[in-house]
């Protein structure tokens, strides 16, 4: 028990945050980016139940117009990176051993740049089509 | 990684049950967490039955009669019995709050009472508040400043400047908030809690103050202020009434507007 207590000292605790990581910067981007999804949820979501009701030929139509692709390319560019920025915080809480927890973020980044390129492309090739 | 193992001691087993003989039918069951670290053994539930006309209102005159009574052995901190100094703080009912403040006929059946969450245990129901205290001085909790105030006088603020510090200064530093916030448990080494960083505020909210960039640039940092997630336990335990999840707010406003 004195063990645990003696081994807290000031500098200590001064130095706890070994790497000056920026805080700032990743919050405004995690609720800009929040921000922003909600326009673009609230057009897409009902736009895709509407497309299910009609016919295959009516959603393509759909896909095709040069709105709808732009408000896909915003939504998917938006919502990944979101999405990586709250991942990123919830392996910060949880995840405690440093190597696995830098490990783990930069797989969630690589994970996130993948789907989001690939989702842009399905877009852009249904445009094109 | 998560640990999903739970170290040695953890498991609370069924202690001694002190039951009352007595006619009165105004009897509560209060029941106690109880560790010594002078044995080896598990933390346990002491049970004691205590005659409620024969007990002052609070929880505190509970556990006082009961150390007094019934357990000499039962220990816990306490001192000015009115809320001012947050010396007994611990859990009472399933919510961190002070003994003192917390009157009895609020809780309904038995009552449990529990030393502050995810603290290590000094013994039964005083917790280790070692390193809360050293994270209290690491955000220099006293008036700075670069200049003097003129000849023979004090430094001015006027009643709105003051203003800014009401709710602020009235933290008495029981660590209730601290001990009831989930990232604290997880990041309490890097995370500072909220009330490390009420207090830091009160420091930064202080138009006395002159040193408030380097106070903003010291909290500037992932861990010591953006763990928190605004899920309010703190201002709902507050046994002050206090809003620590405000003054968190208002420090990453202030982070926000200076950038």
């Amino acid at each position: 028990m004195d063990k645990k207590v003696a081994q807290y000292s000031y500098t200590k605790v001064e130095n706890m945050s070994s790497v000056k990581s920026p805080g700032v910067g990743h919050w405004k981007l995690q609720r800009i980016s929040a921000i922003g999804m909600i326009p673009l949820l609230l057009w897409f979501i009902p736009s895709l139940l509407f497309s299910l009701l009609g016919s295959y030929e009516e959603a393509i139509a759909w896909f095709q117009s040069p709105f709808n692709t732009t408000g896909l390319f915003l939504l998917f560019i938006t919502l990944f990176f979101h999405a990586s920025l709250g991942l990123q915080v919830v392996i910060e809480d949880y995840v405690h051993n440093e190597g696995l927890k830098i490990a783990s973020i930069i797989l969630i980044k690589l994970l996130s740049i993948l789907l989001g390129v690939l989702s842009l492309l399905c877009v852009l090739k249904i445009y094109l089509s | 990684m998560a640990e999903f193992a739970l170290p040695k001691h953890s498991k609370i087993v069924k202690g001694i049950d002190y039951p009352l003989e007595t006619d009165s039918k105004n009897t509560r069951k209060v029941n106690v967490y109880r560790w010594s670290p002078d044995d080896d053994q598990n933390p346990r539930i002491d049970s004691y039955t205590i005659d409620l006309d024969k007990c002052g209102p609070m929880v505190l005159d509970a556990l006082i009669k009961i150390k007094q009574e019934i357990d000499s052995s039962l220990t816990f901190r306490r001192s000015c019995r009115e809320g001012i100094c947050g010396s007994c703080s611990m859990n009472i009912d399933g919510t961190n709050t002070l003994a003192c403040l917390k009157s009895i006929d609020d809780i309904e059946g038995e009552i449990n009472i529990y030393p502050l969450p995810h603290m290590e245990v000094v013994k039964d129901l005083v917790p280790d508040l070692s390193k809360a205290y050293e994270q209290l001085t690491s955000i220099k909790p006293w008036l700075q400043t670069n200049t003097k105030p003129e000849e023979g006088k004090s430094r001015k603020q006027s009643p709105s400047e003051r203003e800014k510090i009401d709710g602020l200064w009235e933290c008495v530093l029981c660590f209730s908030c601290s001990t009831s916030c989930p990232s604290y448990w997880w990041n309490g080494d890097k995370y500072l809690g909220p009330a490390v960083l009420l207090q830091a505020y009160r420091w930064i909210a202080d138009s006395r103050d002159e040193n408030t960039n380097e106070r903003l640039d010291d909290l500037e940092d992932s861990f010591k202020l953006y763990r928190c997630h605004t899920i309010m336990n703190c201002t709902k335990t507050c046994p002050k009434g206090l809003n620590p999840a405000k003054a968190i707010g208002e420090i990453k406003k202030l982070q926000l507007e200076r950038k």
